[in-house]
């Protein structure tokens, strides 16, 4: 799709003749995030709209307990502090942000009293400042009310690098202003195109001044309210046992009327996600269970129990297989995988292609992960509607022979290809998880009877995700010649999604394996796009230059694609939980109720 | 005449006699009463032809392990598949057998290795007392405290591409493994070999035996020893299916065999989350960790039965 | 005796430093940051892990960051948990009553059905009992405890419906209800532990008095025409137990930091999943507690087993 085409639909947008779900729905059909395609129609003038809230109960209270499964237990409560979405989703419950991101991409205001715009002048026109209006009436949980100056500490505390705060790369680079009691402006040092990161989703949440102020910087770690939070949100805090337990009790004095539907909150931490689900949709001894990375045959016989039902979710998330454009097996200067050396056959194009057709997408797809992943050939994602002739996938076993045999690599004696004495044997390595395992397995067959030999390799999940310098299986040091792992979009903007193939970014010894460019695939035009693309404030001609970079991600097989995954997530028959993609699954905890 | 006394008859017949009988050993002995010990000889001839399968079944079964086929999946026993498929369709008989070398192997090669290391700490610690216990016995606690897992990863990860270089990718993980669960269970039987050592060594027998002039060490190894094994053996027995267990828990962790490695403990983790609507899939690789533990434990009475020179049989 | 005792214990100072100073090394040198999370989330910028581990001293030599933590040990600050920013004695207390009653429990269970059923199985070898008892046992041992554990949960749980299977630590109840409740999710893990270690026991009981029950005394207390019972409980049991001490002061340790895979499987909030975690997010310093702890008790115990042998058998002398 290229830029007249966007801006086709979005002029459709604007005459009436396509709604705006359908539109941010066909944007995130080609790969890119619902939020981007909200902020490319409210660039055009097109009003931001929420999406229609569909709380029901006509008053706050009453309805018992309700009790969620985590079965990664949060360990703390401070949002600042917050590693990954166990934590966040745990102070979620008792802090907001200003605003957040709905399930179709919009921006819901929370603190905030309406969402910025063009139109309504929050939004500047050249791109280096937002103005936020602040709900009025706002309290903590202690009663004290909530204003301007706890936006500007929030600021402050995040963007302090001695408190060295998770949240510190969205207020670091930014300044925030006080207008008035209930106003700020957030200015920016360049023209951002993607403003609404500070102050927005799981890293915008506030924290009170009037409690955090003593405890700012170094002595951040030691507050007492990191364990007993005060927030502004539905739920006030009770009890927090790290790893096991978080309980909250209804807030009376909450700003939104007739919220929350829930007298108080469970969150229990601990087990494995199988069990969880079973709690949830056999037993019924809880409501809702968070991320079942559970096979989906699994899901669908526990759900014939009638108990519970599976709730998926659209988000950026994809599970990639990538392909090693070093020698992992040759060291130079004390480094293996590094960028002076070249793959002695996965640098060959008809190498990567034919390990491209040989990987079964649809029985993965079927078989594994069912409802919960769609197969797809694309890094940013595409069902076959919008298939683009240069990207789809395709299995096919004796095309990829006939490519290998082409290519000169003929079956040596064991049955492996080789050519000039290099043979096609590889290590493909993942994390430690059944339906990964089993996806091994898939390809593993396909590639043997194409004769290519394929070493599988487990790495336990919090080794591989690690940085740890001195370990040779962590997924940055890629010591090998695939691997696959899901890279999940944290941010709604692919700008730092799309990084990863950068040559600049490319992860060596030099910068610590930090580097986000694990390929080491190195291109003189994506880098230019790339360039190009930062600085770009439309976000139309944005939007056109991420498909452009995508294709040439696939068309040179840098990695290999398998599936868009949803988030899943198990949910007791009569609850209704308003979940978002896009954001943590607590992120309106307040609109959750039961129906009769 | 000097020499010309006629022997009796009886002293002539009787040294004829004596000449005639067999002359026993002692292991001819322990083996004619293991041979007695009906459910001893069994269990040997149960474990042998596991042994016998697992090495030679995949030539008599020539079903690949990881033949994938989805029309196939979750199926019950059937004559294609003896045993039924697993959820790719694989067969399980076909992986039993492939696995179960690995898993015999580590449960039985490891057992050896925690009840030799055991008995030799153990038996040291028992006879020489003083200052060699005080030290034996820290650093059995030493071992006791260590938690295994951090400890596991260590090792691994420092001996890991050593191996692999000497003794090629696969025996080389496999002979880490074995060294590991083996070094990390060596501790009970250590203790208990002591504790039965303490006893042994002040009972009448032990005491005749050194008025007799024999050596500490022939002590140990002809008395002491033979009437400590009762616990010895049960510790066998619980080792050899911690053993088998561990392999499968180190794979979890990444740490062992590569997952495809269909060993009995991974094929039991991975059927535990379809046990309600495939319990087939379970019940095959738990029955035959369940069935080599009940072997060797009878192996081991037998033995014992057979060595212990205060039993009657 | 008494002198045995002081030198053990004065011994168990300086060992017990020393297995500290192991552990702390063994840690150190495991791979795994405790910080990796962050280096997977793109918004975090490279500087920040790096300064989170400057500040908690873990560019610092070995010896000095052991040091460290033995200076603060004996002060009694257990020190400052990495993942949950709480100290750790914090952290332990809550797990502790939790582990106490559930792993606690299984091992009271262990022992009170081990000791009776091996000793009569030990009594009528091969009898229909020991047949039974010894059949039992090895299905307790030889599947593992994620495997019993599902078991049990797939049929009181989801098929019967009787017991609620994720353990919660705050029950809600007042009175006798209280009691009942905890009882009711307290049953399948402490049937599935109890039932491993009860396995385990059992064979050991039966084999070490079936080693005691021919020799030449209990005929003669047979003879003398003492009751079986009496015959039993006071000659072979006592005689028998030296094997059942030392297993049983290995086995006490565990509780503090053992049955993991149960605590997973029910959710229990004990302290064998705390070290689990930890040890998964490299949270070095409420391993290094945890495990401390367990060593201590590791070189108690054994002590404690040390000394019982030279009253249950007063042949038993101490060089």
């Amino acid at each position: 799709m290229n830029e007249r085409e966007m801006r086709g639909l979005i002029a459709d947008v604007k005459a009436g003749s396509l709604s705006r779900r359908a539109f941010v729905r066909r944007m995130v059909a080609i790969g890119l995030t619902a939020p981007l395609a909200a902020q490319m129609l409210a660039y055009n003038g097109v009003a931001m709209a929420q999406s229609k809230s569909t709380y029901k109960p006509t008053k706050a209270g009453g309805g018992g307990v309700l009790k969620v499964l985590w079965w990664q237990g949060p360990t703390l409560l401070n949002p600042h502090f917050a590693v990954g979405t166990k934590d966040q989703d745990g102070s979620r419950i008792f802090y907001e942000p200003l605003a957040s991101w709905d399930n179709d991409g919009f921006l819901m205001p929370i603190l905030a009293a309406e969402v910025p715009s063009l139109e309504n002048g929050g939004v500047a026109k050249d791109g280096l400042s937002v103005t936020w209006k602040l709900k009025k009436g706002v309290t903590w949980h202690d009663g004290k009310p909530f204003t301007a100056d706890d936006c500007i500490f929030n600021w402050k505390y995040a963007s302090d690098p001695a408190a060295a705060t998770y949240t510190i790369a969205s207020y670091k680079d930014v300044e925030v202003e006080k207008i008035d009691d209930h106003t700020i402006k957030v200015l920016f040092s360049k023209p951002t195109p993607f403003w609404a990161d500070a102050f927005v989703g799981a890293r915008g949440c506030m924290i009170p001044k009037h409690v955090f102020e003593p405890y700012m910087g170094a002595k951040s770690r030691d507050a007492p309210a990191n364990l007993s939070p005060i927030g502004t949100g539905a739920y006030m805090f009770e009890e927090f046992k790290p790893g096991d337990l978080v309980r909250g009790k209804r807030n009376p004095n909450y700003h939104e009327a007739n919220k929350p539907y829930f007298d108080a909150v469970e969150m229990k931490g601990g087990g494995d996600a199988v069990s969880a689900a079973r709690a949830v949709l056999q037993t019924g001894e809880y409501d809702f269970a968070w991320n079942m990375q559970v096979e989906d045959a699994i899901l669908k016989r526990l759900e014939e129990g009638g108990k519970g039902f599976v709730q998926l979710e659209l988000g950026g998330s994809i599970e990639f297989i990538s392909v090693n454009n070093t020698d992992p097996w040759t060291e130079v200067d004390g480094e293996r995988a590094s960028v002076k050396t070249k793959h002695p056959s996965l640098t060959d194009m008809a190498v990567r292609k034919a390990l491209n057709l040989l990987v079964d997408r649809k029985s993965v797809q079927e078989h594994i992960y069912g409802r919960t992943g769609r197969a797809t050939a694309n890094f940013l994602n595409n069902p076959e509607r919008f298939a683009s002739k240069k990207t789809s996938f395709e299995f096919n076993v004796d095309k990829a022979i006939k490519l290998l045999d082409d290519a000169g690599w003929k079956p040596g004696a064991d049955g492996i290809r080789e050519k000039n004495g290099v043979k096609l044997k590889y290590v493909f390595q993942t994390s430690v998880n059944q339906p990964r395992q089993k996806t091994q397995a898939i390809i593993k067959q396909a590639c043997q009877k194409a004769g290519i030999d394929i070493e599988v390799k487990a790495v336990t999940a919090s080794v591989f995700f690690s940085s740890d310098v001195a370990n040779p299986d962590t997924y940055t040091k890629f010591y090998c010649d695939l691997e696959m792992y899901t890279t999940t979009q944290p941010q709604p903007d692919p700008g730092v999604f799309m990084n990863q193939f950068v040559s600049t970014e490319a992860a060596t010894k030099d910068n610590k394996w930090q580097g986000r460019n694990i390929t080491r695939w190195a291109n003189a035009e994506y880098d230019a796009l790339f360039k190009q693309a930062s600085g770009e404030l439309d976000p139309v001609k944005r939007a056109e230059m991420f498909v452009k970079m995508n294709e040439l991600v696939i068309e040179n097989v840098v990695v290999i694609p398998l599936l868009h995954r949803n988030g899943v997530a198990a949910v007791a028959k009569n609850l209704s939980a308003s979940l978002s993609g896009w954001d943590n699954n607590t992120w309106n905890l307040k609109d959750w109720y039961r129906e009769a | 005449m000097a020499g010309s006394t006629l022997a009796s008859p009886t002293a002539n017949a009787a040294a004829a006699a004596v000449a005639r009988r067999k002359h026993v050993t002692p292991s001819q002995e322990a083996w004619r009463r293991f041979r007695r010990h009906k459910l001893a000889v069994a269990s040997s001839v149960i474990l042998g032809m596991m042994i016998v399968a697992v090495l030679f079944g995949p030539l008599l079964w020539p079903v690949a392990i990881n033949d994938i086929d989805f029309s196939a999946m979750l199926e019950g026993p059937s004559w294609a598949h003896p045993l039924g498929t697993d959820d790719l369709g694989q067969d399980v008989l076909a992986r039993m057998l492939y696995g179960g070398r690995i898993s015999l192997a580590v449960g039985l090669c490891a057992m050896f290795v925690a009840i030799g290391v055991g008995v030799l700490v153990g038996s040291l610690a028992g006879m020489a007392g003083g200052r060699v216990d005080a030290v034996l016995m820290w650093v059995t606690d030493l071992f006791l405290s260590l938690p295994q897992l951090p400890l596991l990863l260590v090792l691994i990860y420092l001996f890991r591409d050593s191996l692999k270089a000497i003794a090629g990718p696969e025996l080389g993980v496999l002979v880490l493994i074995i060294a590991v669960i083996g070094g990390l269970r060596w501790m009970p039987v250590a203790r208990l070999v002591r504790a039965q050592f303490f006893s042994l060594r002040e009972k009448e027998f032990v005491e005749a035996a050194r008025a007799l002039g024999a050596s500490t060490t022939r002590q140990v190894v002809r008395h002491i020893l033979p009437n400590s094994l009762g616990p010895v053996i049960v510790a066998a027995t619980i080792d050899v299916a911690v053993a088998i267990i561990a392999e499968s828990t180190l794979s979890f962790l990444g740490l062992g065999v590569p997952p495809d490695i269909p060993t009995w403990g991974r094929i039991l983790f991975d059927a535990k989350d379809y046990l309600d609507f495939a319990p087939h899939w379970a019940m095959f690789p738990g029955a035959a960790i369940f069935l080599t533990v009940l072997t060797i434990n009878y192996i081991g009475d037998g033995l014992r039965d057979a060595l212990d020179p205060r039993r009657v049989l | 005796m008494s002198q045995y005792l002081l030198r053990r214990i004065l011994i168990a100072i300086p060992s017990l430093l020393g297995i500290s100073l192991v552990l702390f090394t063994v840690l150190a040198l495991a791979p795994g940051d405790p910080f990796g999370e962050l280096a997977q989330n793109p918004a975090v910028p490279p500087e920040v892990a790096a300064s989170l581990r400057e500040k908690f001293g873990m560019n610092d030599p070995i010896w000095e960051r052991y040091l460290k933590w033995l200076f603060q040990m004996l002060q009694g600050n257990w020190g400052f948990s990495f993942v949950s920013r709480v100290d750790v004695d914090v952290l332990i207390m809550q797990r502790l009553p939790a582990t106490l009653l559930v792993i606690g429990s299984s091992q009271v269970l262990a022992l009170l059905v081990a000791l009776p059923v091996g000793v009569y199985a030990a009594i009528r070898p091969y009898s229909l009992f020991d047949q039974v008892a010894t059949t039992l046992a090895f299905v307790g041992f030889s599947l593992p405890t994620f495997f019993t554990g599902l078991l049990l949960i797939l049929l009181f749980s989801i098929t019967l419906d009787w017991l609620p299977f994720v353990y919660q630590s705050n029950v809600n109840e007042t009175g006798w209800r209280f009691y009942w409740e905890h009882f009711r999710q307290m049953i399948m893990p402490v049937t599935v532990l109890g039932l491993f270690q009860a396995g385990v026991l059992t064979r050991f009981v039966r084999s070490a008095v079936l080693d005691v029950v021919r020799l030449d005394f209990v005929t003669t207390a047979r003879a003398k025409g003492l009751r079986e019972q009496v015959v039993v409980v006071k000659h072979v049991v006592r005689n028998a137990m030296i094997p059942v001490v030392t297993l049983l002061a290995l086995q006490m340790p565990a509780v503090f930091g053992g049955a993991v895979v149960t605590e997973q499987i029910f959710r229990v909030p004990g302290i064998g999943s705390l070290l689990i975690a930890a040890i998964l997010a490299n949270d070095t310093p409420v391993i290094m507690a945890v495990t401390f702890v367990f060593a201590c008790l590791v070189i108690l115990f054994n002590l404690i087993a040390d000394l019982l042998y030279g009253w249950l058998d007063p042949r038993i002398s101490y060089r």
